[in-house]
């Protein structure tokens, strides 16, 4: 599988997804996001980070077609196909019955191909978590960091022009979900993809993201944008730099930007 | 004695401290124990029956001894055996059936709510009237015994099946469930690939309880049913030999059909190990 070109510098990358004033509302009368404007580039790496209420995981099934705006429009470029999308839950989400390998065959299995004929493709994705030994292993045998890439190698296995994570190392220990967020950045260089990834920390989001798009509750909606303008790639070093904390510090005021105008607006 | 004697003494041998040692010991008598307590006790009682009869004098048409039971069970061996024969193939066939119904009817159930709106009521009042109190009902109106009987075990045993394996087929993961969504699954695929493997646990146990009520179902259809004469099971042999006051045939055909139990719900039990032992917590031996 050939590696496409390096990613371009933001302003410079191609649209790929077009969020515009999308609305959804449960129930009739539960605003659960409201006028959603958001466009998605080749390349970006986008974090939705909010308090809980805030929509963002309202916005992700909404962009993975789980389910359809009241009013509004999410619009791909050139169409949307299955295997264009690839998810991450915040469990790894992965069938017990079946073999590491077999779980990462799924996307391929449902569109009716057979494991032999996509072998090569699953163990590339294996190889890009790391995890290619592991490929006749039950998800029992394995640790909860190693789960997880399994769960990375599956929505990566199609090749897929966007990949949207929902928390996905919440509910790891923090030693782990460092390693993985790692990774995730290495794994992202190599193959130039782009990401929507919703976070609760301000930490991470800063660290892995390019651009952070900040959300508050009550209604769910986009309070601001942060651009993380430091430069890829992010080690470990760049975790405990002075541009790092200068620019936690800036996603975190947006943040709190953010629940004061939602404490503004109840106390009105 | 030097350092590097004692690092070589400590990297071979491997470190066990009191605490692991008695674990293990722990472990040992608990592993013996298993087999060899429920042995000792049955035998224990075997003894005793034995005793209680003997030192009381009892007569064998009150209380036969266990030895006089086991000389029956030889000697009556032909014609209990084709009466076990009989009752094996009934429960069987009435397994069967309920696994091909209980499992049919929960998958048509979550293929549409509206179907198992219609129809569980009937599933529910099917199982909770007694089959003691449909079979003769039944009798009137099925003109083949053999499918009367069938029908009575089939009516005990199906619907711990249905239940289960309805509450399986709706128990998948709602994130695995999405995931299948987003990939474009067809229902077809849903059903074998997502819902049929998140079942099977549930199935198994169903199976289990099914195993064992589809032997009573037969057993007390062939109580109602009475008539005798060729092709009759077990039931009808303990029937004939109260009436005729052979106490001695009534406990060795008991003994058959508690046997047949047995073996069916070791059997499941089994089936339940073979299929589930590589994934399922419930056949995972902790380590620790």
């Amino acid at each position: 599988m050939t590696l496409p070109p390096s990613i371009p510098p933001m302003g410079q990358r191609e649209k790929l997804l077009e969020m515009s004033n999308v609305d959804k509302v449960f129930n009739g009368n539960v605003v659960a996001l409201k006028d959603m404007n958001l466009t998605v580039n080749q390349g970006d790496f986008i974090s939705l980070l909010g308090p809980s209420g805030c929509g963002k995981s309202t916005a992700l099934r909404l962009i993975s077609g789980l389910m359809r705006p009241t009013s509004g429009q999410i619009a791909w470029e050139g169409g949307m196909k299955t295997g264009d999308l690839g998810v991450v839950f915040q469990e790894p989400t992965l069938m017990p019955w079946a073999t590491v390998e077999q779980n990462v065959w799924l996307p391929f299995r449902l569109r009716g191909k057979s494991i032999r004929d996509v072998q090569d493709e699953i163990m590339w994705a294996l190889k890009m978590v790391g995890l290619e030994k592991f490929q006749k292993s039950y998800p029992r045998e394995l640790s909860g960091g190693m789960k997880m890439r399994v769960s990375i190698a599956r929505s990566l296995v199609t090749e897929p022009r966007l990949i949207l994570m929902d928390e996905p190392f919440a509910a790891l220990d923090e030693i782990t979900r460092h390693k993985l967020n790692n990774d995730l950045l290495e794994l992202r260089d190599k193959l130039k993809c782009t990401v929507i990834f919703v976070t609760h920390s301000v930490f991470e989001s800063v660290f892995l993201s390019d651009r952070i798009v900040v959300m508050a509750a009550r209604p769910g909606r986009v309070s601001s944008e942060v651009t993380v303008d430091a430069p890829y790639p992010r080690t470990e070093e760049f975790r405990t730099s002075a541009d790092y904390a200068e620019l936690c510090r800036k996603a975190s005021d947006a943040l709190h930007g953010a629940m004061n105008e939602h404490g503004a607006r109840a106390s009105a | 004695m030097s350092t590097t004697d004692m690092n070589a003494a400590s990297s071979t041998a491997p470190v066990v401290d009191e605490e692991e040692l008695r674990y293990a010991r722990a472990q040992k008598r608990e592993k013996i124990g298993k087999w060899l307590l429920p042995i000792l006790v049955i035998s224990l009682a075997i003894f005793l029956w034995d005793r209680v009869v003997v030192w009381n004098e009892i007569p064998h048409y009150i209380l036969p001894g266990p030895g006089l039971v086991v000389k029956t069970l030889i000697q009556d061996w032909g014609m209990l055996s084709s009466a076990l024969w009989v009752t094996v193939k009934i429960t069987l066939a009435a397994l069967s059936v309920a696994v091909i119904g209980g499992v049919g009817l929960a998958i048509l159930f979550t293929q549409s709510r509206y179907f198992e709106m219609s129809f569980y009521p009937f599933a529910v009042i099917l199982q909770v009237t007694p089959v003691v109190s449909i079979a003769p009902l039944i009798f009137i109106y099925v003109d083949s015994r053999l499918a009367g009987l069938l029908l009575c075990a089939w009516i005990v045993a199906f619907f711990p099946i249905l239940s289960n394996t309805t509450l399986g087929l709706n128990s998948t993961d709602h994130n695995l469930r999405d995931l299948y969504k987003i990939y474009g699954a067809t229902r077809w695929q849903r059903l074998r690939y997502l819902q049929l493997p998140t079942a099977l646990p549930y199935f198994l146990g169903g199976l289990r309880i099914a195993g064992g009520l589809s032997l009573i179902g037969a057993v007390v259809a062939e109580y109602v049913a009475g008539t005798g004469g060729i092709g009759s099971g077990l039931a009808f042999r303990i029937l004939e030999a109260g009436y005729r006051l052979n106490i001695p045939r009534m406990f060795a055909a008991l003994l058959l059909i508690a046997a047949t139990g047995v073996v069916i719900f070791t059997a499941a039990s089994l089936l339940s190990h073979a299929l589930l032992h590589k994934w399922h917590e419930s056949a995972i031996k902790r380590e620790n």
